[in-house]
């Protein structure tokens, strides 16, 4: 993200995919060289992702992480498409780190996974390169049997020749192909012609995902490797006054204990001796910079900034004006807490120091970022440093780091050895490592006409930016604003004539980073919560009053009306129950979910059914669609629910599951999923399921007992 | 020295009695299946079967076990096993996949004593394997689906 922000990435992502018959996008110069360049023996390799093995395996290489979104499965979908080879003849692997060839088109040259682009950007890209290899496999039966190539096709993995009655398989003209030109143009297929795309297909990693063969970095050995634990400070930006490491380096198997910038580090020769030394260590901390912060005391600072204009970040009409003339006037103030991702997997990663360069193996977000922060450390090119990019368990963000925080240290300590070193977090550390989701105060006032229509609308946020201090800073801040704290309120979607949103963006010690779906996490929270308080304060019902507010929105109207219908709204519920409704575009994917609560009379709750509809333009992989949204539902409502990391004495409170609460299975809603048809350009699907379900339960909570939710988490029980 | 019998096989390993299970499986035995999640039995990644029953890896000495039958996802078979493996491929119940060791462990144990169970049995079941992709819908589903499948 070099130059431009996201959202104008996205805008040209969406454009790209909508002509099916750009131009091949290589240049015939380099996509020789791809060609040439592949060690892959006998095998056919006719761009930087695909190889057809003489046996007639294609191999896909996929650039981005699979973290359980499913890109082992969508992107070589599209490469199957046009390829024309069976699903189950596909193999996925890994692409190496190499932003040259496997950069996120919408990033620009950065090879990196996030803001649901995976599929946006390489909609194109993959069914050009399976549409060349078709080509080029074609272009050589042809040339076996000296017949023009218009007068064969390709199907199910081999060249046919109706006429001459004749077939070959792809893996016996992979040598032959291997000597061809690519062509310069390939035509893509119509979408009436699809056989893979859009259609019900496995997953690729479902059944390795089922016996314990899938390999998470965790699971990496090397030989002779050792591993490693860091002890950290208490408090964010504390440091160690002194240590004693003689108990510590007593423990069998503890090899070294030394100082890192970022803690004392121990490395054993095996996990568990490693933990036991790190245990046995004595650390004297000295406060940091913020060892007296505490998340009281960060709201109460922000509600006294929440009182002064901010920068703007979007501005329509005269707002004030518009207040000033409203017959009435509602306010609000909403508050949403820090939240860690807590993936289960802890980040980890082995890191390998040579004297000609570094190897790491990691379930690696962001391969450009990390070879340029682990370069730097030791004084290498950023090409010097290879990636093995694993599968990931989980991440929600939290491994694309623009400071690389944990393959840096993993770099620190590996320096020092000449055997492979495995770093590990534990999950302590990890709740504890701070890259947290901001907490955000959002102070909301509107003013309605005589007949109860908003005319007026003005949207105070103040919450640490995400992005100042790193390396997206100047591609993603403009006049001030962090497009990333604004995104889903800046660009309010309902007809109000008049609009000012402001921001205040604090600087504190705390360290802060995207988490699923980003801004939206919060954005949408505040924004659907408090039109539905406009939509009761005018007696409207809220699915109609959101409606008549969206006539210029297509694309989310229809979602609305979608879940609407499908969810039975206005339909009688039992007493008790409540039922709400969110509508919000994160990512260019329009979502809808209604939700339905039961409120049990001591005030536990528990979200029974959730109904969600999603526009993500053309759905690839409809059944991964529907995980996505059913996972994305799951993990929303799992921080509008329980989700919190308090701050005191500078540091965490919680640090682990059983104070960092999780959704578990009995918590979990029935959920439908309903995707709307749809043949424009693809959109994401990993994090536009979270955003609208915290406001839905919010606002299902206040129609089944008239309370307002403003502040997340709501808690186990809601007062009566 | 410590004698453990894993997934069938008779396993000798040098670490101290203290050690918990998960890390002689893991840094010893070459068995990355069961997972490190949580190390202290909150999330259920790292369920393993001792003679039979579940039990979480984690916070289990290695010591408590010498001489007991050990089994983990690489070495989980059985009827009960291979219907909700076949479910979970129907159903592609993996996301992440890093918790599904041990969702299908617990699973697997759920189903030998309760061939048909209802979703209470369920939630009180699995409540204790966390997933943080929440693909619990699909767990739900694909242990009723493999209930069916097992003519229960």
């Amino acid at each position: 993200m070099d130059s431009l922000s996201r959202r104008d990435f996205l805008k040209a992502g969406a454009a790209l995919g909508a002509g099916l018959t750009l131009a091949f996008y290589l240049p015939p110069a380099r996509a020789r060289r791809l060609a040439v360049a592949t060690p892959a023996g006998e095998a056919f390799a006719p761009n930087a992702f695909i190889r057809i093995a003489p046996d007639g395996t294609v191999t896909v290489l996929v650039k981005h992480l699979e973290m359980g979104q499913g890109v082992y499965t969508g992107l070589p979908a599209l490469v199957a498409e046009e390829l024309e080879v069976a699903w189950e003849k596909i193999r996925v692997e890994a692409a190496p780190a190499d932003h040259t060839l496997y950069n996120n088109l919408l990033w620009g040259p950065v090879q990196g996974t996030g803001g649901s682009t995976a599929m946006a950007n390489s909609f194109d890209q993959l069914r050009r390169a399976g549409a060349t290899a078709r080509t080029m496999l074609v272009e050589a039966a042809a040339e076996v049997w000296k017949v023009r190539p218009g007068e064969l096709r390709a199907e199910n993995g081999r060249v046919i020749d109706p006429k001459g009655g004749r077939s070959l398989a792809y893996g016996e003209l992979s040598a032959l192909a291997a000597t061809r030109e690519p062509p310069m143009e390939v035509a893509l297929k119509s979408p009436k012609d699809f056989k893979v795309i859009g259609k019900t297909f496995k997953r690729t990693d479902t059944r390795a995902k089922s016996d314990g063969s899938a390999q998470f970095a965790l699971d990496m050995h090397l030989p002779g490797m050792l591993t490693a634990v860091v002890a950290r400070p208490p408090a964010f930006g504390g440091k160690a006054r002194r240590f004693d490491a003689k108990a510590a380096e007593a423990v069998p198997g503890v090899k070294a204990v030394f100082e890192i910038e970022s803690g004392i580090a121990v490395v054993a020769t095996d996990t568990w001796s490693a933990l036991k030394g790190r245990e046995a260590l004595a650390v004297d901390w000295a406060p940091g910079p913020g060892a007296d912060l505490s998340s009281e005391a960060i709201l109460k600072s922000y509600r006294a900034l929440a009182g002064k204009p901010g920068t703007v970040a979007a501005r329509k009409g005269d707002a004030q004006a518009g207040l000033r003339k409203a017959s009435r006037r509602l306010k609000a103030e909403f508050e949403v807490p820090y939240l860690a991702h807590a993936p289960l997997e802890p980040l980890n990663c082995i890191v390998q120091v040579r004297p000609d360069g570094c190897e790491i193996w990691a379930g690696d977000q962001s391969q450009t970022m990390d070879q340029r922060n682990a370069a730097a450390v030791l004084g290498i090119k950023p090409e010097q440093v290879e990636i093995h990019t694993t599968f990931a368990g989980g991440s929600f963000g939290r491994r694309a780091n623009g400071q690389s925080d944990y393959i840096v240290e993993g770099v620190r300590i590996a320096r020092r050895f000449s055997v492979p070193v495995k770093l590990m977090w534990t999950q302590e550390d990890s709740v504890r490592g701070g890259y947290y989701r901001p907490c955000y105060l959002h102070r909301l006032e509107a003013g309605l006409d005589a007949r109860g229509r908003p005319i007026a609308w003005r949207h105070r946020i103040v919450g640490q930016s995400i992005v100042a201090g790193t390396p997206f800073e100047a591609g993603m801040v403009r006049d001030g604003v962090d497009a990333t704290s604004v995104e889903g309120a800046a660009n309010l979607p309902y007809a109000i004539p008049s609009l000012l949103v402001d921001l205040h963006s604090p600087k504190l010690p705390v360290p802060v980073l995207w988490w699923r779906s980003v801004g939206s996490t919060h954005t949408a929270f505040v924004t659907e919560v408090f039109l539905d308080e406009l939509a009761h304060a005018t007696k409207a019902d809220p699915y109609e009053f959101r409606r008549r507010l969206l006539s210029g929105h297509p694309r989310h109207l229809a979602v609305l009306d979608l879940a609407a219908k499908q969810a039975g709204w206005g339909r009688k519920l039992p007493r008790g129950w409540g039922r709400g409704i969110a509508v919000h575009e994160s990512f260019n994917s329009y979502v809808a979910e209604v939700a339905e609560v039961r409120v049990n009379p001591d005030g536990s709750y528990k979200v029974e059914r959730v109904v969600c509809a999603v526009d993500c333009g053309l759905a690839v992989t409809p059944d991964v669609v529907r995980a996505q949204m059913e996972g994305g539902i799951g993990f929303g409502l799992s921080a509008a629910l329980f989700g919190a990391i308090t701050l005191r004495d500078g540091g965490p409170e919680q640090s682990n599951f059983h104070d960092y609460r999780c959704l578990r299975i009995s918590e979990m809603p029935r959920i439908e999923v309903h995707i709307v048809p749809s043949e424009a350009a693809p959109t994401g699907v990993g994090e536009p399921g979270v955003p609208p379900i915290a406001p839905a339960v919010a606002n299902a909570l206040f129609a089944a007992t008239g309370r307002r939710i403003r502040r997340l988490p709501i808690g186990e029980t809601i007062r009566l | 020295m410590i004698t453990l019998t894993i997934n069938g096989a008779p396993r000798s390993v040098e670490v101290r009695g203290d050690t918990p299970l998960l890390w002689v499986l893991r840094d010893h035995l070459g068995l990355t299946g069961t997972k490190y999640g949580c190390g202290q039995a909150l999330c259920g990644a790292c369920m393993v079967h001792v003679d039979g029953s579940p039990m979480l890896a984690c916070v289990t000495p290695v010591g408590a076990v010498a001489g007991k039958a050990v089994i983990t996802i690489e070495g989980a078979g059985g009827r009960a096993m291979e219907a909700l493996r076949a479910a979970w491929a129907e159903l592609d119940v993996p996301q992440c996949g890093y918790c599904q060791s041990g969702q299908l462990m617990s699973a697997a144990a759920l189903l030998a004593r309760n061939p048909r169970p209802t979703d209470a049995d369920i939630d009180a079941a699995m409540d204790g394997n966390l997933c943080r992709c929440a693909a619990y819908h699909r767990i739900r589903a694909g242990i009723h689906a493999a209930a069916k499948r097992l003519g229960g």
